[in-house]
Formats: C-alpha cells, structure tokens, sequence
C-alpha cells in the first residue's frame, strides 16, 4: 500500500515568554492509502499540535514529515498553501462555511483557489461532491438555512471536492447530536470504503470503535498505535438509537 | 488563482453586506459629486468670463500716452501728446507679431438726427478696428482707406444709436446725422454687440476716419491711442515687448527713462477676472477633496471592522489553499470595488447636480473631462490606499490562530 504519511521523529517546540513549550517530543507513524485512523487524546496531549503540522498548516521544529511523498519541512508558506489544496480536505468542528453562501458555492471554494479548474468543471465537480454526501437536493440552500448535520456535511463535500490525498477531521462530529453524529460516522464510513484516506482527531474513545486505527497521544508522545480488527458498523448504532420524533 | 475568480469571491462577500458596503461607498459617493459639481461651477463661470473678454477681442492690445507715474504724480492719458502718428506707422511697419492696428482718438458729445439725440462717443479710427474689437458691419460697409486720408465725414453707428436716432426702424444708411456740428453721412451700421462683462454698452458708438476726428473735431495732431491685436493670443507678451521697443526708441528715451506710455492687454484684464473664480475653485475642491479624503478613511474603517469580522473565515480560505497574497487581493479588491462603483455613482451624481443647478439657478457650468476621470483616478487610488493595510493585516493572519478566533 501507498504510504499518504510517513512522519519520523516530529518535534515542535513553542516558546511562550522564557520557556519552552514542548508540545509534540518525537512521534513516527505512518499512514497508508485507505485506512481510516482516530488520533485520540486528551487536551494538552499535543493532538492540535499534530493535526496542525499533518494539515500543513504549522512546520515541525524538528523530524521529516512526508506528504504524499513529499517532504513538508522546508517549504515556504505559499508552498504549503498549495499542497494543502491539491492535497488535504479538512473537516472542521465548526464547520467553517461562508455566512448567506449556497452549498455549491461553499463546496466550490478549493477549486477556486486552483487556475487549473474552469468555472464549469468546478460546478460539475461540486455538484458530484454534495451529491456523494447525499445532499444533491439542496445544492442551492444557504448555509444559514441548514441544520448542523447538513451543515457538515456541506463541510465534507468540500473536503471531497479536490480528490485530496487525505481528509483531515478535527472533532467533525464534535458539534452534533449523537444521532446526527451516527449519520455523519455512516458517511465517513462510507467514504472509507471507497479507499478514501482519513484521519479523525478526537477526544471522543466511542469514536475509535468505528475505525480501522487508533493512535492515542499523551504528554506529546505516541502511547498507543493499534490496529482495529473488530470495526464498528455507524448504521447498525444509527438503527439501535431512537428516532427523532418529527 | 485568477483574477476573476478573485472578483467574483470579492463581489460575493460585497453582496452578502449590501447595506454597508452602501453606507461604506457614501462617503466616496459625496465626495466624488461635490468635487465634480464645485468644479463645473467653477469652470462654467470662468468660461462666461472668459467668453465675454474674448469677445471684446482677447488678443487686443491698448496703448495710451503716458506712463502710470510721473514724478509721483498719476497722468490724465489724454493730456499727454506722447503719441503720435509716426509711432502708428512705425508698428505697423516693424512689428512681427501684431496684426492690426489702429490709431485711436475719441470725443464725447451729443448725436443728432432731425428731432432726435443721443449722448455718445465718436471714435477716430482707422477700418483695422473692426477686426481688433471683432466688430462687424451689418447694414451698409465701413468707410475706406481712402475716406481716412481725404477725412471724409462719414461714419458708421452703433445699434444703440440706430434705437435712439432712427426710433422708426428706417434704414440710418446714407442719412446725415450732425455730431458737434459736423454732419456724418452713415455709410453702415455695426452688428450688435451687447453689454461687455462691466456693463458696458458695445453699441453705444460712432466710428468715423481718425482723421476727420483729429483735424475737425477735437484739431490735434497727437493720438490719444492706439489699439492693437496681437497675432495670437498667446503672441501678446511679444506683441507688448515689441511694441514696447518702437516707441521707446521713437520716444528717444535713455535706459534710465520711464515709459512715457502705458500698454494694457486683455490678458490682464482676463487673469484678474478670472483669477477671483480661480481662487473659489480651487477653494471648494479643496473642501470637496477633503470630503473624499473622509470617504477613503471610512473605507478603510469598514474594512478593518471586516477583516476583523471575518478572520474565521480568512482561516478557512488559507487553509484550503489561499495563499497570502489571494487574501490581500481579495481584500484589495473589495474596497476598490467599493471606491470604483461610489466613484461612478458620485459622477452621475456630481453631473446630475450640475446639470440640475444649471437649469434652475442658470448658473453656467462646464463639466470637464478631465475632473472626471481626475475624480474617478483619485477614488480608486483612495481604494487602494485606504485598502491596503486592512489588506495586509488579513494577508498576514495565521491561519491556525485565525481558524481559532472567536
């Protein structure tokens, strides 16, 4: 199997006043094409830390890390600002959406940022992607005509939009109710099986049932890397929970 | 990341906030208006000026015996005899950039016709004085060279006179009017003039040969003047240094002498006027600019307040991939919009006001080009100016903290 991400021996320091914040002390791991892993741990574990230096969006101190084979380390801020959109789909907590925008003009937005796409192309690519979440009946609804499992869901059609080397969730289901939670588990699942790459960060362990790796972080250090061999499945949870009454 | 996608992005987040971008543009909006309103105010009322010397002739030049001072003592002009008839000769003779000339003496006394007179002024000239005051014959012809040197009694008259002689509307050609006792055969009457920009009656008027003027009116040999044109307008500094030159030398007159005449132009007399109206128009552009200076701090108030607002969403965009400079684009472009469409509705605005303030106060005005495509340059330069820094501080946001900010 391909390896998406290969990181050795990362270090980040942070220097806050006089003193020296170690955040991450060393962690190597590799993540292969296709697997579904949870990155779990508590707060001050370094697991922001980590999604930050995966997504590209922080450098490391020290250590390689490699990018679908490319080596992130030294490349300049612009750089990486590429990478992450031909690279990355990140999946927010919050959503992140544009206020009074249409799904489809969310979903399109990546595609903005790279010439490469026509304005055509970059419809037909979003329309695909809100229809791969299940949403290709409310391409034209606004974000703030949404509710919150929509409203992520719009969030992963972005994420998909740009056919990334990997999907990048932090607390994605953080913010939903438990059987909006299930649901949105089922389209990650889902998208699992079509051989998608994704990394999962939460503090949530019912979460690792559901996929097929688990890293646990602590005190910045890799304290356990286990395979899932008796993986979850998010419908047959969905099924057991008690319809919503509406 | 291409430039329309960066226009498109931009006119989005604009349309998602209508109201202020509106509010934001208003500033711009008054500005750009008042600047273009006060300057085709100020510009219509220099032109009427303008218009009105140029019709008295604005290349003309005057020249009268004596200087300003003599021995600290200001001259009457016409009791000085310094000019002369070879001083006449010698400009038309030597100089390069005069194109006409005239020799000037002038009586004051009541015309008669029959039962009819009028108070009014005979002018000895000679026929080029059409052409320098751009007078022109209506009815009939001007009196000839050759009436000039037999100083033949003729003349031609002004409209005012043809109204206070000829209150009939018979035809004043040929008719003999008496002017201090001399009768005047009418050889034509001049085209209508009208008042002059101090109120001065143009047809109020007799010319008659300068020589007849000078031997049987007023018996003098000297000219109390002599009138000119220059070449061209902007000639009239040359014109006057020449003209200068020829007289000084017929005058003999050692370097140390003062001028024993005095030269005016209608240049002068152009500036002065139009100088008060200068002064207004440079005054309320000035007012207006500030108010566009005002529009422009407002843009980036607003903008500031926006970047502010939006730095989630900054964070989002950078972390799907813009770059830094998209982000300072982006905001750039924003406010440009912004300055460029309040610039336009200020030019509609500021030339509809004018328009309107033409048409009901009739104050003349004259809109320039060039103050709007001034105004239009300097609202986006203000957009771009003013947008700048917010622009900037967007651009150098980091996107893990603004992915955070609450």
């Amino acid at each position: 199997m391909k390896e998406i991400i290969k990181l050795d021996n990362i270090k980040r320091d942070f220097h806050v006043g006089d003193e020296i914040v170690h955040a991450l002390r060393g962690v190597t791991f590799t993540i292969h094409e296709g697997e579904f892993v949870t990155i779990m741990g508590t707060s001050g574990s370094g697991k922001s830390t980590l999604l930050n230096t995966l997504g590209c969006l922080d450098t490391p101190t020290q250590g390689e890390y490699y990018l679908d084979g490319v080596s992130v380390r030294t490349m300049g801020k612009n750089a990486r600002a590429t990478l992450r959109n031909r690279k990355i789909g990140f999946v927010f907590q919050n959503y992140n959406l544009l206020p009074k925008t249409t799904a489809v003009e969310n979903v399109e937005l990546p595609l903005m940022y790279n010439s490469s796409y026509t304005a055509e192309a970059r419809r037909q690519k979003a329309i695909e992607s809100l229809i791969a979440v299940g949403l290709g009946d409310r391409l034209m609804h606004k974000s703030n005509q949404m509710s919150g499992g929509q409203m992520q869901r719009v969030a992963i059609a972005r994420a998909l939009v740009n056919d990334p080397a990997v999907i990048l969730a932090d607390e994605a289901t953080g913010n939903l109710d438990t059987r909006t939670s299930f649901e949105i588990l089922v389209l990650f699942q889902k998208l699992h099986a079509e051989g998608r790459t994704i990394i999962f960060v939460t503090h949530n362990p019912e979460i690792a049932q559901y996929s097929s790796r688990n890293i646990t972080l602590r005190d910045g250090y890799v304290t356990a890397d286990t395979v899932n061999t008796h993986i979850l499945k998010a419908e047959e949870a969905l099924s057991k929970l008690p319809k919503n009454e509406d | 990341m291409n430039g329309i996608n960066l226009i498109k992005i931009a006119l989005r987040a604009l349309a998602n906030n209508k109201l202020r971008g509106f509010l934001t543009m208003l500033g711009i909006i008054i500005g750009v208006a008042s600047v273009i309103t006060m300057l085709a105010i100020g510009q219509g009322s220099k032109r009427s000026i303008q218009s009105q010397i140029s019709e008295m002739g604005s290349n003309m030049i005057m020249i009268q015996p004596g200087g300003d001072m003599r021995g600290g003592v200001r001259q009457d002009a016409a009791s000085m005899e310094t000019l002369k008839l070879e001083d006449f000769q010698s400009i038309i003779d030597e100089t390069r950039y005069v194109s006409a000339s005239s020799p000037s003496v002038n009586s004051s006394g009541q015309a008669i016709y029959g039962a009819n007179n009028a108070p009014t002024t005979i002018y000895g000239i000679s026929p080029d004085y059409l052409e320098i005051r751009r007078y022109k014959v209506e009815d009939g012809e001007m009196f000839s060279e050759q009436d000039i040197q037999t100083a033949a009694k003729v003349c031609v008259i002004g409209k005012t006179i043809v109204d206070n002689l000829f209150p009939d509307g018979s035809s004043p050609v040929g008719k003999v009017i008496r002017f201090k006792k001399l009768p005047f055969r009418i050889v034509g009457v001049l085209e209508s003039k009208g008042y002059n920009s101090m109120g001065m009656d143009q047809d109020d008027l007799i010319l008659a040969p300068y020589t007849t003027i000078q031997k049987k009116v007023l018996a003098i040999t000297h000219l109390q003047g002599i009138n000119c044109s220059a070449l061209k307008e902007e000639y009239t500094e040359q014109a006057i240094d020449e003209i200068t030159e020829i007289l000084r030398r017929n005058h003999k007159l050692g370097e140390m002498e003062d001028d024993d005449f005095t030269i005016r132009s209608q240049q002068e007399l152009s500036s002065m006027l139009t100088s008060t109206t200068d002064m207004m128009t440079v005054l309320l552009s000035a007012v207006a600019g500030i108010s566009l200076l005002v529009g422009g701090i407002g843009i980036m108030n607003i903008m500031y307040v926006s970047v502010t607002e939006r730095t989630r969403e900054i964070g989002l965009r950078m972390s799907i991939g813009a770059k830094g400079i998209d982000i300072l684009a982006q905001f750039l472009i924003e406010s440009i919009l912004i300055s460029i469409t309040g610039g336009l509705i200020g030019v509609i605005l500021g030339v509809g006001a004018a328009v309107l303030i033409n048409m009901v106060a009739h104050f003349p005005i004259y809109i320039q080009p060039w103050s709007v495509v001034l105004s239009f340059a300097v609202c986006t330069i203000t957009g771009i100016f003013f947008g700048w820094y917010p622009a900037k501080k967007a651009a150098q946001l980091d996107p893990i903290e603004a992915l955070r900010y609450e």
